[in-house]
């Protein structure tokens, strides 16, 4: 008998079948991503979780009976039952009752309906972003405001001391005194000590001659510094633009009774993708929720997204609300500025030249990026809302899109985007 | 003899050591039980999560489908729906059992007792797995079976491979021999025998009979339907075998990947048919085997009682209207069974007499018992050995749904006028000749559209269920390369329905 102990051995054995069967239930797993994303707050987005994924679309089928014709089946646990007596059918229990005895076992364990799927945060996220097609997101370059810092460029011969290179110079140093070959401390130290021992003996001659060496040896030392000034380095900055690595992103939108549970839908679901693509470009994202009627208010998420409000609505009431959260919190130095507004496209009239200069003169030279997603019902052709209209005058100005259906917020997404990467390709 | 074994829960590999020595010293001495070798080898509980997932082999070739197995029993055992199981055995030789490393020292024994003792002695002696699987090979054959489909993928891609894999899956069931066949005649002995023939025509010849005059010329008269199913083999139960025979469009490693699948499934076929009596043989033995540690004080009293704890939960059998009943517990029906075949032989009563003649009485229950464990299958030994007071004891009852009657019917109950029906009845259930429904290959239509032809013969009015049946006669449409039919025609050979399938297009 042996006894092998298997416990060392490398764990994972089921990892690359796991991950077939991901690849293999996408299409339902990526619905069922779609899902739950909805129903998470836009932070949590990526964040690892369980799916529950319906088990019919990664059956295996077999040849099976169906509940079709007469089963017999023997139980156990008779209490009052005597032969021939009848049994009314429950309601749906009489083909369950058939289906136990004939039914697939690879089917899985019993008539499960359903089928829980523990994903990682990698794997939701890539998920997430492969049901919008999102793949190469992360290779895209995104302009960025950079502040500029001293960045280290080698070395140099000159400079302050504070700069001093010490390692470097030593090496020079030690470089140069090998290939000048100077005489190391042991080799003047031994020929000192033979030259008083020829000294004591009564060979002049021979000692003579060792004298001489170990002068020879001295003078070379003198003449061959340890350090000398060509050695010495400095080490080099250069200034060079540095990456700010934090990120805000504002959301903004309207609020008011004429926006629909639809409109939000698509509206937060732009955010997501946003704040996804933001959470991977920089260390830190924070994001600021402005909703709006005719005034703004900063608020959380969950007031953002759920409570209605009703009033009239002024875009500029909004803009000035970022304005002053940016000039107060995010100074532009040290924050890429990314603003997202969602809009049903109504505007007061009158309000729109207090916009345009808003716009113009704070926001767009403040802001990394603003995106302008007017939402609508699917199907309406309403015309060009003022909203539109407003910013259409603008130049440069923010970009623009329309969206009526979930479908359609990734490929603006990216239109967003690869416009922005291609006017920078050009300029 | 007396010396405790462990005392504890703490085991170390000299417990181990110990407690197999002392085990199988029961076993072996005192059972007379003949077993494979064994090997015990310690595992952590993921990677036992990994043996479900790959039905228990060591080694298995890659599929999503173990991925999926995978990701549903990690889901059930991190929410504490699903303990795992205290061991896995395989039917190899050596006998290789997986213990868990949490397991307490008395589980350990429990776990030798039952899988390396109980489960190795069946797997060597029922004469289904002697006859059907090679237990020196199938380890060799996985390896083989991995690295072949391994490089498969790279050669041809993984998709080609996964969509063939897939469509020889769904066909699994229908890919073993359900009866033992002819060999295929080797070509020695083939050759061995064609000399022979010839030597005798030599030794008959005679010039005489060259003078008569020629008769009629003796055709056999056939028909093609005929010629066809001989040199097709035909009808062919065996759906996976005839494929890989036959299919005019597949390449060889196409060939081979279904041989593998076949190969699998057929070395399955014997453990679906023996689910009671492996179990029951197992408990049985590892029941005799704990009681006589206890006896001869190699195990605590503390042990001994946390064995039966266990014991208990595993031969646990909730009556048809509990909340937890969900199917017959085969550990429980056999373990009934077989510890009731003791008492008849040591015990009997009048009516085990009328009953088992042939075991009342006998007072070798052991013997009695192997002989069992080696010549009968789950259909068998019900049918012959389940007893009157099993069945009292379970309170069996019939219950037949028929949807040409408003109602359900009580067929029999556990009574003198019930007992043999209800023991029928109960066979057949475990009878995989009626539970898998019979599907045969019948024809080919070879002047025609090469269409396969294939008949299920329906019984009891069970059809196939139709989504599933779609769905693997569009594999098998697949793999054959031109439609399929399949018939389903019941007991007077009337049609009932027809599915038919195209096969998609394919890459290869």
């Amino acid at each position: 008998m042996y006894v092998i102990d298997r416990r060392l051995n490398p764990s994972g054995k089921s990892l690359p079948n796991r991950q077939r069967f991901l690849r293999r239930a996408g299409k339902i797993l990526r619905e069922a991503v779609r899902n739950l994303s909805s129903s998470r707050p836009i932070r949590e987005i990526g964040d690892a979780g369980v799916v529950i994924i319906p088990a019919r679309g990664i059956e295996e089928p077999s040849f099976h009976t169906g509940g079709d014709g007469a089963h017999s089946r023997v139980l156990p646990g008779n209490k009052e039952f005597l032969e021939g007596d009848r049994i009314a059918r429950q309601s749906g229990s009489g083909s369950g009752r058939g289906k136990g005895s004939g039914s697939n076992a690879g089917g899985g364990g019993g008539g499960e309906d359903e089928f829980k799927v523990a994903l990682s945060a990698e794997e939701f996220l890539n998920l997430f972003l492969e049901d919008l097609e999102l793949p190469d997101l992360e290779r895209r370059k995104l302009s960025l405001t950079d502040s500029t810092g001293l960045r280290r460029a080698g070395y140099q011969r000159g400079g302050s001391p504070a700069n001093l290179a010490l390692t470097r110079t030593m090496r020079n140093a030690l470089s140069r005194r090998m290939a000048l070959k100077r005489p190391k401390p042991e080799e003047i130290e031994r020929a000192r000590q033979a030259a008083t021992d020829a000294e004591l003996g009564d060979d002049e001659e021979q000692s003579e001659a060792l004298r001489a060496e170990l002068e020879a040896l001295e003078l070379r030392t003198r003449s061959i510094p340890y350090i000398d000034p060509i050695d010495i380095r400095y080490r080099r900055f250069e200034p060079s633009p540095r990456p700010i690595a934090q990120a805000v992103m504002f959301c903004v939108m309207d609020v008011s009774g004429s926006m629909t549970e639809h409109m939000k839908d698509i509206a937060k679901r732009f955010f997501m993708l946003l704040y996804v693509f933001l959470e991977r470009r920089y260390k830190q994202v924070e994001i600021v929720f402005i909703r709006h009627t005719d005034e703004a208010r900063e608020v959380d998420e969950k007031t953002f997204f759920e409570s209605r409000e009703t009033g009239g609505t002024r875009v500029s009431s909004a803009l000035k609300e970022t304005l002053r959260i940016i000039e107060e919190r995010y100074p532009v130095a040290d924050w890429n500025i990314y603003i997202a507004q969602a809009s049903d496209g109504d505007n007061e009239s009158g309000d729109s030249e207090k916009s345009l200069a808003l716009m113009r003169e704070g926001l767009l030279p403040l802001s990394q990026y603003f995106a302008y997603l007017e939402v609508d019902e699917p199907h309406s052709d309403s015309p060009m809302s003022t909203l539109w209209k407003t910013y259409a005058h603008l130049d440069p100005g923010p970009t623009m899109r329309r969206v009526t259906s979930r479908q359609e917020i990734y490929p603006v997404f990216r239109e967003l985007f690869k416009r922005r990467a291609d006017a920078e390709a050009s300029s | 003899m007396s010396a405790l074994l462990f005392e504890g829960a703490d085991w170390s590999f000299d417990t181990i050591q110990r407690i197999h020595d002392r085990v199988e010293e029961i076993a072996l001495g005192e059972m007379k039980l003949e077993v494979y070798p064994n090997q015990i080898e310690i595992i952590t509980a993921e990677q036992m999560l990994d043996g479900y997932a790959a039905s228990g082999m060591p080694i298995n070739y890659s599929h999503w489908s173990f991925g999926k197995r995978f990701v549903q029993h990690e889901g059930h055992y991190r929410k504490g729906f699903q303990d795992l199981a205290y061991e896995i055995v395989i039917n190899s030789s050596p006998c290789i059992s997986y213990v868990m490393e949490g397991n307490t020292a008395l589980m350990q024994t429990l776990v030798i007792a039952h899988a390396a003792f109980g489960h190795n002695h069946f797997f060597r002696n029922n004469t289904l797995f002697k006859e059907w699987t090679d237990a020196t090979g199938i380890l060799d054959y996985l390896q083989f079976a991995k690295t072949y489909i391994a490089h498969c993928e790279e050669t041809y891609g993984e998709r080609a491979v996964e969509s063939l894999l897939d469509a020889a899956h769904a066909l699994m069931s229908h890919g073993v021999h359900r009866s033992p066949r002819r060999r295929k005649t080797d070509f020695r002995t083939e050759q061995a025998r064609a000399a022979e023939r010839r030597a005798h025509d030599e030794k008959i010849y005679n010039e005489l009979w060259q003078t008569l005059p020629a008769g009629m010329p003796k055709t056999v008269m056939r028909s093609p339907e005929e010629r066809l199913a001989d040199l097709l083999e035909l009808p062919q139960e065996n759906i996976l075998y005839f494929l890989e025979k036959t299919a005019p469009r597949l390449a060889p490693w196409q060939r081979e990947l279904l041989r593998i699948v076949r190969l699998l499934a057929q070395y399955f076929h014997p453990q679906r048919q023996t689910k009671v009596m492996n179990e029951g043989t197992a408990t049985y033995v590892h029941y005799k085997i704990m009681n006589r540690l206890h006896e001869c004080g190699n195990i605590t009293d503390g042990a001994f009682l946390e064995f039966l704890g266990s014991h208990t939960n595993v031969v646990f059998q909730p009556g048809f209207d509990d909340r937890r009943f969900g199917a017959i517990n085969p550990y429980a029906l056999g373990f009934a069974m077989m510890t009731d075949l003791e008492r008849i032989c040591v015990k009997p009563t009048e009516e085990d007499r009328d009953w088992f003649p042939q075991l009342a009485g006998c007072n070798d229950p052991v013997n009695a018992l192997k002989d069992i464990w080696a010549n009968y299958r789950d259909e068998s030994f019900i049918s012959q050995f389940l007893s009157p007071r099993v069945m009292r004891d379970w309170r069996m009852f019939q219950l037949v749904d028929d949807p040409k009657e408003p109602t359900l019917r009580v067929e029999a109950i556990h009574d003198e006028r019930g007992y043999r029906r209800l023991r029928r009845a109960f066979a057949r259930e475990y009878d995989l000749g009626h539970t898998d429904p019979q599907i045969e290959v019948v024809s080919v239509d070879l002047e025609g559209d090469r269409r396969l032809i294939l008949q299920h013969s329906v019984r009891d009015g069970r059809l196939l269920a139709g989504r599933d049946a779609g769905e693997v006669l569009g594999y098998l449409a697949d793999l054959w390369g031109y439609p399929v039919l399949l018939r389903e025609v019941d007991e007077h050979g009337n049609g009932l329905r027809e599915h038919t399938a195209e096969p998609r297009q394919r890459s290869a």
